[in-house]
């Protein structure tokens, strides 16, 4: 149990630069994961932190301890890796004990804490088998195992669960996040889940071509995304978006689609024509009856029955892909009325992709501590 | 699928089997019959069974009568050449491999390709330079000079490091992080992993090793250091004004053995070592 700080944490391989300075600080007991597009550096992030890669600058602090030019072995950090890693030779038993076996732990206490980690994970009765011998839920078992016996400051995820299949990632990745908790040991977890991110995590950092591109818990991110990249990354099916300008004095937007959108939160900084990117996710949008006023066009050319609701993929009158979430059905190849709902906008600035909150009824020199306050780049005014 | 007995296929497999096994027949058949037998062009291919007392004599006294050894001791001698090559070279080659796949140090590439050239200069070509070296060492005449030239091999580096790096990295980081040193490492996790294809390796080498002629031939010329190969080659070219045949065949059939013996023991790893991948 402990807390970890993360300062300027850089990586380059040669003159590619795969991570750009991550600063990130846990709390104890808190389980941060990292999310992002494949590509995005959370892995290297996370094998930075492991110290099986060496930062180009920056540095690692494990409990109050500087770790960054230390050896894996001496940071007191255990990590579960995707492809599990289970020594092929060993028998489960042997492998959580290895590492015990190596910091020379009596037999007796070895044997006490495996037992004590496989009952918690439900694999007593494998101690005996091979890592052959088991199904990819059991191998995650044991490497959940292998970690947990070490009782070490920080836990390790790289994605764990993206080998097993859909139900068993569902079941595992409650268990993951129950045993945690129960734990209480410090947690860094990687995945390109963004559904496991969300109900994982205490915090989210959404990582975007080596930088961070937001950190926040998961309903912030998921209401208040600090960026386009964000808003499209997270929540499914994605956020629309639609070009737009500002309009009405900064109270509205004229969509480049045809309608102008009254902001129901208030209205934004700058001249009107700026250019903005208006996003709405398709659970937001509605369907309207024929020819109504703030309404677009939508030419549906899919159509995903989910079930309870319908995934509805077409393309506005400009060309624009768009999709809207509703009960009920449509034939491809029909065409809706649809309209958004005003309070579910999120309004961000074309040029740089940054969300664009409203500017409060306040002087402006308060305007910045408030803003940033809520994590946007942006507070307005040109 | 179906039952029934695949009889072109049998027939196929049984000739092949006659292909190899016919020669090996011969060799037995003849050594129980007169020495004659081959230089009047009669070789029975039906055994003597009342000479089956030469492959005794043979093991215990040898040719007696123009002072050869008894084949116990070359056999002893082939045995310590082709084990010790064998083990040589998977100890070096293994440490070798370790260290190109595993680690990161200067020229690593260049000392691999350097391996992998030798490659091409097997013992028969560099024989009189390996020979005057051994000179140099006066290694000439002694154990030594008969196995550790043959000992460095390019050919089992390769395949320890195709194994090698079809080990995951996860695995390597997984002992990193468990704090497994590189000698650890080693011991505990690449030599388990690998027993297999060692397994398959060391049979291959201690053939290659038994069956070492020029080498011993050139290196060796204290006759207490015949291998049983140059033990058989001498018998024709030992002086005999008739070439007792009986006599080089039962030692023929004695150099086979040991070699089968080691096949069959380790027929079960040698088929997964080479055939077999272990997840």
């Amino acid at each position: 149990m402990a807390t970890l700080e993360l300062a300027g944490l850089a990586k380059s391989f040669g003159a590619l630069a795969v991570l750009h300075g991550v600063d990130l600080a846990l709390a104890d007991g808190e389980m941060v994961v990292i999310v992002g597009a494949s590509g995005c550096g959370k892995s290297t992030l996370l094998r930075l932190v492991a110290g099986l890669e060496e930062p180009s600058a920056g540095s690692v602090v494990l409990d109050g301890r500087d770790v960054t030019r230390l050896d894996p072995a001496a940071r007191d950090i255990a990590m579960v890796f995707q492809n599990y890693a289970l020594y092929p030779h060993m028998s489960v038993f042997e492998n959580m004990a290895y590492g015990l076996r190596i910091r020379r732990l009596g037999r007796a206490d070895i044997r006490s804490r495996v037992d004590q980690a496989a009952r918690m994970l439900g694999i007593d009765g494998l101690l005996d088998r091979k890592p052959r011998q088991l199904s990819g839920g059991q191998r995650q078992r044991v490497a959940m195992g292998r970690a947990i016996v070490r009782e070490p400051k920080l836990f390790l995820f790289d994605e764990p669960l993206s080998n097993l299949d859909a139900r068993l990632r569902v079941q595992m990745r409650a268990e993951i996040r129950r045993l945690q908790r129960r734990l209480g040991v410090t947690s860094l977890y990687v995945t390109h889940d963004q559904v496991e991110a969300m109900t994982l995590g205490d915090r989210l950092l959404v990582m975007h071509e080596g930088r961070p591109a937001q950190v926040a818990s998961p309903l912030e991110i998921f209401c208040r995304p600090a960026n386009t990249y964000v808003a499209g990354f997270i929540g499914a099916p994605a956020m629309n978006f639609l070009p737009a300008r500002l309009a009405d004095a900064g109270r509205a937007a004229a969509l480049e689609a045809g309608p102008v959108m009254a902001f129901a939160d208030g209205p934004r900084a700058g001249r009107d024509g700026r250019a903005l990117i208006i996003g709405i996710r398709p659970e937001d949008v509605t369907v309207l009856p024929e020819g109504a006023a703030q309404g677009l066009r939508l030419a549906v050319d899919l159509v995903e029955p989910l079930g309870s609701e319908t995934l509805l993929h077409g393309r506005l009158p400009g060309g624009a892909a768009f999709t809207v979430q509703r009960a009920g059905m449509v034939q491809v190849g029909e065409e809706i009325t649809v309209g958004l709902r005003a309070a579910s906008l999120h309004v961000f600035e074309a040029e740089t992709g940054c969300r664009l909150d409203p500017m409060l009824p306040v002087p402006p020199a308060e305007v910045e501590p408030r803003a940033a306050m809520h994590g946007s780049r942006d507070p307005g005014g040109t | 699928m179906h039952r029934r007995i695949d009889w072109p296929a049998h027939l196929v497999l049984l000739l092949g089997v006659a292909l190899f096994a016919f020669p090996v027949w011969l060799v037995f058949a003849g050594a129980t019959q007169d020495a004659g037998a081959i230089n009047r062009g009669d070789l029975s291919l039906i055994p003597d069974f009342s000479h089956l007392g030469i492959f005794l004599s043979v093991l215990l006294h040898g040719y007696g009568e123009a002072g050869g050894h008894p084949a116990w001791r070359m056999l002893m001698i082939s045995a310590g050449m082709a084990l010790s090559i064998a083990i040589g070279k998977i100890v070096i080659s293994m440490l070798s491999a370790y260290a190109v796949v595993f680690f990161r140090f200067p020229f690593r590439m260049a000392a691999f390709w350097t391996i992998f050239i030798t490659l091409m200069l097997p013992v028969e070509v560099r024989i009189i330079p390996t020979y005057a070296v051994m000179a140099d060492f006066h290694m000439i005449d002694s154990f030594a000079g008969l196995t550790v030239p043959l000992i460095a091999s390019a050919t089992a580096t390769l395949l320890f490091r195709q194994v090698y790096l079809a080990i995951p990295d996860e695995l390597v980081e997984a002992a990193r992080m468990d704090g497994a040193g590189p000698i650890r490492f080693l011991f505990d996790m690449l030599i388990p992993v690998s027993s297999a294809n060692m397994a398959a390796l060391f049979v291959i080498l201690f053939v290659y090793g038994w069956n070492q002629y020029l080498w011993p031939l050139l290196v060796a010329t204290d006759p207490r250091l015949d291998t049983i190969v140059i033990g058989i080659v001498q018998l024709t070219f030992g002086g005999f004004t008739l070439t007792p045949w009986n006599t080089m065949m039962a030692m023929a059939v004695l150099a086979i053995v040991p070699p089968v013996v080691v096949v069959m023991a380790m027929q079960r790893w040698f088929v997964r070592g080479l055939a077999e991948v272990e997840k």
